[in-house]
């Protein structure tokens, strides 16, 4: 059962980090391995909670459940079930679960003989989230400062902690965030237009080279990065935008507490333009 | 160790410039005009250049310098002409949007609107002319028009914030101003006038597809540099020729989270993902004010807001 017409010859024993080949098998298209074990764990784990969480808060549209960090005044204590422990094991499990899916990645990366960018890429992500939850609410001394597992409530939240800086367009790391985010979606547009129009030329045309799509950027735009390029390109755009996406958000508060429009206030008083 | 994970090209070969394909293209030539960088050599391609222009590159290029030319001098006039003034204020300079009371005109005075309505004129001709280049240029090199409708999704919102907008609200003071924090000021206040912009289910996909493209852009490059011992680079012979490269990515993905993309599909779930992000986001826009005046009231309406 689900077996691409390829795959037989590449299922073989092997790779793995822990468990030698006791985890070593595949359920349906999935690979398992003792991570497997460990993010199905932390998973269900996580997704009981929340459910714990939504019946106690007493709604199920799925807009508007809400899993609270505890109150700023806990501190960096445990706090009690009802009072945001559910968000602190939550945070747990959603840490747990991303680890092991990394070291999953790494377990099939291995038996498949390839690179471990994949797992590493994933790490970056992981990393962004882990500033948000555990980072930049140790540093400013309470679990409060992390933000609420729900749809509706974690998008107020970036919309309340935004204005609590003054205007977080006005944060230099959130611009080069953003430079990063639209900059990787108009690499992606071009990288998968061109690859796309190589291969589909039309009724009737013969499908392009790799010489085809270098000229038609060097004639469009004077550069082409070339097929290796692009690949390493998109890969560190893509990241950079997760990178400073965190330092955005972890030196909000930790390290700068003002209001972000003020702090410009030092690159009109530099010196050699000052009046 | 960088260098043993396909990050960096370790070794450069130079040899003659590249001039490109000419086989069946009936376009003008190229300009003759290449150089070799060492740095974009570790990453990419070594070559720059050589260099198309063409009646409508030129015409871009020409639009393109007089709608700067009419900004930063606006900007430059707006501090009495101080060189010292225009780089140390240059964050908070701006040509603004025309005042209100002028409504959808296209003649007032000048310091009232009319340098940003020619600004913008003169961008937004810049911009098409360079569509019609990049059409122009897949036609004649016998390609695909993919890239062109790409840059069309983008030219989409463009021309929402400054055009189709503004007409539909009856007035160019609707528009983005030129300026960097005033462009930002703008669209916080757009925000905040309109009832929070995060209840706009339109900007939540266009920020679900803006985040998505670069989750699928990491996921893609990652995957590709992964395999690159075995030629994963090779796209192109990858979708026409199915080699190990190729199933070896399919299967990490598929044993990963049970389902994967094939070499050409992965562009097509990439060229998706990135256009849908301006489309979205240009569909968010224009339904701002003209249909919708307050996106939590709506949302408190739909169910999903919180009072």
């Amino acid at each position: 059962m689900a077996l691409l017409n390829f795959e037989r010859k590449y299922r073989i024993r092997g790779g793995t980090l822990v468990g030698g080949d006791m985890f070593d098998f595949w359920i349906g298209p999935f690979y398992v391995g003792f991570f497997g074990v460990t993010a199905l764990f932390f998973a269900f784990l996580g997704t009981a909670l929340i459910l714990l969480g939504a019946s106690m808060e007493g709604t199920w549209n799925p807009w508007l459940i809400s899993i609270d960090p505890p109150p700023i005044e806990y501190g960096l204590q445990l706090a009690p079930m009802a009072d945001g422990g559910i968000w602190q094991l939550v945070t747990i499990c959603a840490i747990g679960a991303f680890g092991s899916w990394a070291l999953r990645e790494v377990e099939i990366s291995r038996k498949l003989g390839m690179g471990l960018h994949v797992p590493i890429a994933f790490g970056v992500a992981v990393f962004a989230y882990v500033t948000l939850v555990v980072i930049r609410p140790f540093l400013m001394g309470a679990w409060g400062h992390g933000f609420p597992y729900g749809i509706m409530s974690h998008l107020d939240w970036v919309s309340n902690v935004g204005y609590s800086y003054g205007n977080f367009h006005y944060n230099p790391a959130h611009m080069v965030a953003i430079t990063f985010f639209f900059t990787t979606t108009l690499a992606l547009s071009m990288h998968g237009g061109l690859v796309l129009s190589a291969v589909n030329p039309g009724r009737g045309k013969t499908v392009k080279t790799p010489e085809h799509e270098n000229v038609f950027f060097r004639d469009f735009i004077g550069y082409s990065v070339g097929t290796l390029g692009i690949h390493r390109l998109g890969l560190f755009l893509a990241l950079s935008a997760g990178i400073w996406s965190a330092i955005c958000i972890v030196i909000s508060g930790p390290l700068y507490e003002g209001s972000w429009i003020d702090w410009w206030d030092g690159w009109k008083n530099l010196a050699i333009w000052r009046v | 160790m960088a260098d043993y994970q396909n990050i960096f090209t370790q070794v450069q070969v130079r040899g003659h410039t590249d001039y490109g394909v000419t086989e069946g293209t009936n376009s003008e030539p190229r300009y003759n005009l290449t150089a070799t960088s060492h740095l974009l050599g570790r990453i990419g391609d070594a070559q720059l250049g050589p260099l198309y222009l063409g009646w409508s590159g030129v015409a871009s290029l020409i639009c393109g310098f007089i709608a700067i030319e009419i900004i930063g001098l606006n900007m430059w006039a707006s501090v009495g002409w101080d060189p010292i003034r225009f780089f140390g204020q240059l964050p908070w300079l701006s040509l603004d949007a025309p005042l209100p009371e002028h409504g959808l005109k296209l003649f007032m005075p000048l310091n009232e609107g009319g340098w940003w309505l020619m600004a913008g004129m003169f961008l937004t001709a810049s911009i098409l002319l360079w569509w019609v280049r990049s059409y122009r240029r897949a036609v004649s090199l016998g390609m695909g028009t993919h890239v062109c409708w790409a840059f069309a999704a983008a030219i989409w919102l463009y021309l929402v914030l400054g055009l189709i907008r503004p007409v539909m609200m009856g007035s160019w003071s609707e528009a983005v101003p030129f300026g960097i924090f005033t462009h930002l000021d703008w669209t916080n206040n757009l925000s905040l006038v309109y009832g929070n912009f995060f209840y706009n289910p339109f900007h939540m996909l266009s920020i679900v597809f803006l985040y998505g493209s670069a989750l699928l852009f990491a996921m893609h490059g990652a995957t590709i540099l992964a395999v690159g011992r075995y030629g994963g680079e090779r796209e192109i012979e990858q979708i026409t020729d199915r080699g190990t490269a190729s199933e070896r990515a399919a299967l990490f993905w598929r044993w990963t989270m049970g389902f994967n993309a094939s070499m050409e599909s992965i562009h097509r779930w990439a060229w998706w993902f990135a256009i849908l992000c301006p489309i979205t986001g240009g569909i968010g826009v224009l339904l701002t004010g003209t249909v919708v005046d307050n996106w939590f009231l709506w949302g408190a309406d739909n169910g999903f807001a919180r009072f």
